[in-house]
């Protein structure tokens, strides 16, 4: 099992933090240009698109590289979303709309009444141009700009990544094949493990540095053992969450048969750890942290709905207990 | 010889060699065999007595013995730190004196820092070497000594200057623990059991020639075996399939059909595994030439907390049975408390991640510019 980077996941992880430190603008919401660019100049959404389908056939080693740096940077819009989409793609027959994607396509993925009713809440359902469904055992893709569509913006929590109310009245709809049993959700777990493990690293960098800088009674704020003692402990949880997204990674890239339990794994650990890191740092800037303005809030906000994204944890938990037979 | 020739050997060695537990001369004569067949101080040196060796030997052959049962806890402490500061800090005669001996167990080692006034402190020590003509005699007290009982040799750090503030007045020496003035007493600790010792010094000579680097240098010295214990703390993660508070453990003898169990066995799981991975990166990135430096100590404060945490729930997911003297859980529940304490306080580890990891601002302190007479240590009734 390899927990480290290789040479050319470093370059990938330089690449596109530098791209989102000049690009990424978590307040401003999706940036469609910014989104072609992403995908053109550093090929992000084709990550884990085969080569003959127009991808780079990386694996979710990268795929984890990519996602961290787009949590730390709280990049707006529908990636995640298209990760999503990626990895249930991938497992389905049909893969012409995976070439889409590694073009540039923004495609979400949602559990829904079929091909007439309301999807509720569809994960950047206004910015995404393709919804993929299961109807029965079967996959379908729904042009989100086409006939029988209709959507409303849904603003949540986190103001940098909203959902949709979608309606659909039998809409044209393209039929992608056999849904797969099982192991989307798994991956899909690790792969927001992934933009978690950034969420976290950014949101402690962000404290770390405002310690190094503001003072009280006469003194830097990071010198108290009060605060010194709280980042020590969430530099430790943060240094488990890299070790774990890192085996995660790995396993959904070597080891099949274990990614259910890798993936519950990564979730119970890192979706707990990255809220509770992003909850302190924002604590321990004090008032400035309960500003609109400051960006504190946006971390924690990202942190506690990827926290609940794929469900209550308690899900997690429940699945890792049958999967270790207690 | 590749590497599998290289495991495949030291497996014959071992299952040849590796004795029932025969007592301290049993352990020698092992450990004697041990290094005769070139599995002792494998990286070391050649010159002082190593087998000069890379990491790759190194850690095919822990892989292997970690199999075995060898009797070699004695010989720990010389190992895994006062070893290492000789073949670091030591003179060339100390080495040649010293190293051999010690990785062909001849000679066992211990290691005197901490006294009961100076722990997490333990540059504030008031242990006094004073010159003597062509030595230095030594007078005080030292405790958390583990296996002085045994020891030929001690690495003492000692004050040899009370004028100037206290990191400038400490001098490290080797001591003979067979000198008459040396007197060792088993220190019960919590649990019951004699662990540790501590030491009383009543004018004990040491040459000069066995003072280690230079006169009110010794802090410097002393950080570097201080460096050595936590990575062999924390590389030892205590996760053996025998501890009795382990999942595998646990799993069997508590009632799993309750879903408040099971949860707590599953955060048992996420906390195990996660520090696991944490020492497994660690360990990598040692092998890949990046040195994990302040964050052994993250990974030290997380096994402590590990195993303060687990034992505790060990006990209550049992319940009163686990109360009684001879079940390994009041044992377990009864040690915890030692990994949060030895090697440095869970405090200290936070203060040296902050430090040294995160590069926090350091806290204003009072002991670095005062002179160690005028300052305030240990114990103020």
């Amino acid at each position: 099992m390899n927990l480290l980077l290789t040479a050319e996941q470093q370059e990938l992880r330089t690449a596109v933090r530098s791209f989102l430190a000049a690009n990424a603008r978590p307040r401003d919401g999706h940036d469609p240009a910014v989104y072609r660019r992403l995908n053109g100049e550093l090929g992000l959404a084709g990550l884990l698109v085969p080569e003959e389908y127009g991808g780079a056939g990386a694996g979710y080693a990268e795929l984890a590289v990519a996602l961290e740096e787009t949590g730390a940077a709280l990049l707006p819009g529908p990636y995640l979303a298209t990760v999503f989409a990626t990895i249930a793609l991938s497992l389905t027959p049909d893969k012409e709309l995976l070439t889409q994607i590694a073009e540039g396509r923004a495609v979400t993925l949602a559990e829904g009444p079929g091909l007439t009713g309301t999807y509720e809440q569809v994960l950047s359902g206004m910015e995404a141009e393709v919804l993929v469904t299961r109807v029965g055992d079967t996959f379908y893709a729904v042009e989100l700009d086409g006939p029988g569509v209709s959507r409303t913006a849904q603003p949540a929590l986190d103001v940098t990544r909203g959902y949709a109310r979608i309606e659909l009245d039998q809409p044209p709809a393209r039929e992608l094949g056999a849904a797969p049993e099982s192991g989307v959700f798994d991956r899909m777990a690790i792969a927001l493990a992934a933009e978690q493990l950034g969420v976290m690293r950014a949101s402690l960098d962000a404290i770390v540095a405002y310690a190094k800088i503001r003072a009280a009674f006469g003194r830097l704020i990071g010198s108290y053992q009060a605060v010194k003692h709280k980042l020590a402990d969430m530099h430790g949880k943060l240094e488990q969450a890299e070790s774990i997204v890192r085996y995660a990674a790995w396993t959904a890239d070597n080891e099949p048969g274990e990614v259910a339990r890798a993936g519950m794994f990564a979730q119970a650990f890192v979706g707990r750890a990255c809220f509770e890191v992003a909850r302190d740092h924002l604590l321990l800037h004090g008032g400035i942290g309960f500003t609109w303005e400051h960006d504190a809030h946006l971390y924690y906000k990202r942190a506690k709905a990827d926290e609940v994204l794929l469900g209550p944890p308690r899900v997690y938990r429940a699945r890792l207990a049958q999967l270790l037979e207690l | 010889m590749n590497l599998d020739e290289y495991r495949r050997t030291a497996r014959q060695w071992l299952e040849a060699n590796t004795p029932a537990a025969e007592g301290v001369d049993g352990a020698k004569r092992f450990m004697a065999g041990l290094y005769d067949a070139g599995y002792s101080g494998i990286t070391w040196p050649k010159e002082w007595g190593g087998q000069g060796l890379g990491q790759a030997e190194e850690r095919a052959f822990a892989e292997v013995a970690r199999e075995f049962s060898m009797p070699t806890p004695i010989f720990s402490i010389g190992l895994g730190m006062c070893g290492p500061t000789l073949v670091d800090r030591g003179d060339d005669e100390q080495r040649a004196r010293w190293i051999r001996p010690l990785l062909r167990g001849e000679e066992i080692w211990c290691q005197l820092f901490s006294e009961p006034g100076a722990g997490s402190d333990v540059a504030s020590l008031q242990t006094r070497a004073v010159r003597d003509g062509e030595g230095w005699i030594v007078n005080g007290q030292k405790v958390w000594t583990t296996n002085a009982q045994y020891a030929d040799w001690g690495l003492i750090l000692t004050r040899t200057d009370i004028d100037v503030p206290k990191h400038k007045g400490l001098t490290m020496f080797v001591v003979n623990m067979r000198h008459p003035g040396v007197t060792v007493r088993p220190l019960r600790d919590m649990t019951g059991r004699a662990h540790f010792n501590e030491i009383f010094f009543d004018d004990v000579h040491i040459p000069d020639s066995d003072r280690v680097g230079e006169v009110n240098d010794g802090w410097s010295v002393a950080v570097t075996t201080l460096l050595h214990e936590r990575l062999s703390i924390s590389a030892g993660v205590g996760m053996s399939g025998d501890n009795p508070t382990s999942l595998e453990a646990l799993r069997e003898v508590v009632d799993t059909d309750d879903p408040l169990v099971r949860d707590q066995l599953v955060e048992l799981y996420i906390r195990s595994k996660a520090l696991q991975l944490f020492n497994q990166r660690l360990g990598q990135e040692t092998r890949a030439g990046i040195f994990p430096g302040a964050r052994g100590s993250a990974a030290k404060l997380l096994l402590a907390e590990l195993t303060v945490f687990q034992a505790d729930l060990a006990v209550n997911l049992v319940g009163p049975q686990a109360l009684l003297e001879d079940d390994r859980l009041a044992f377990a529940v009864s040690w915890a408390p030692g990994m949060a304490l030895g090697g440095g306080t869970n405090e200290i580890m936070r203060g040296i991640v902050g430090d040294r990891v995160l590069n926090l601002p350091p806290e204003p302190r009072v002991d670095k510019t005062v002179p160690f007479k005028d300052l305030k240590v240990g114990t103020q009734a």
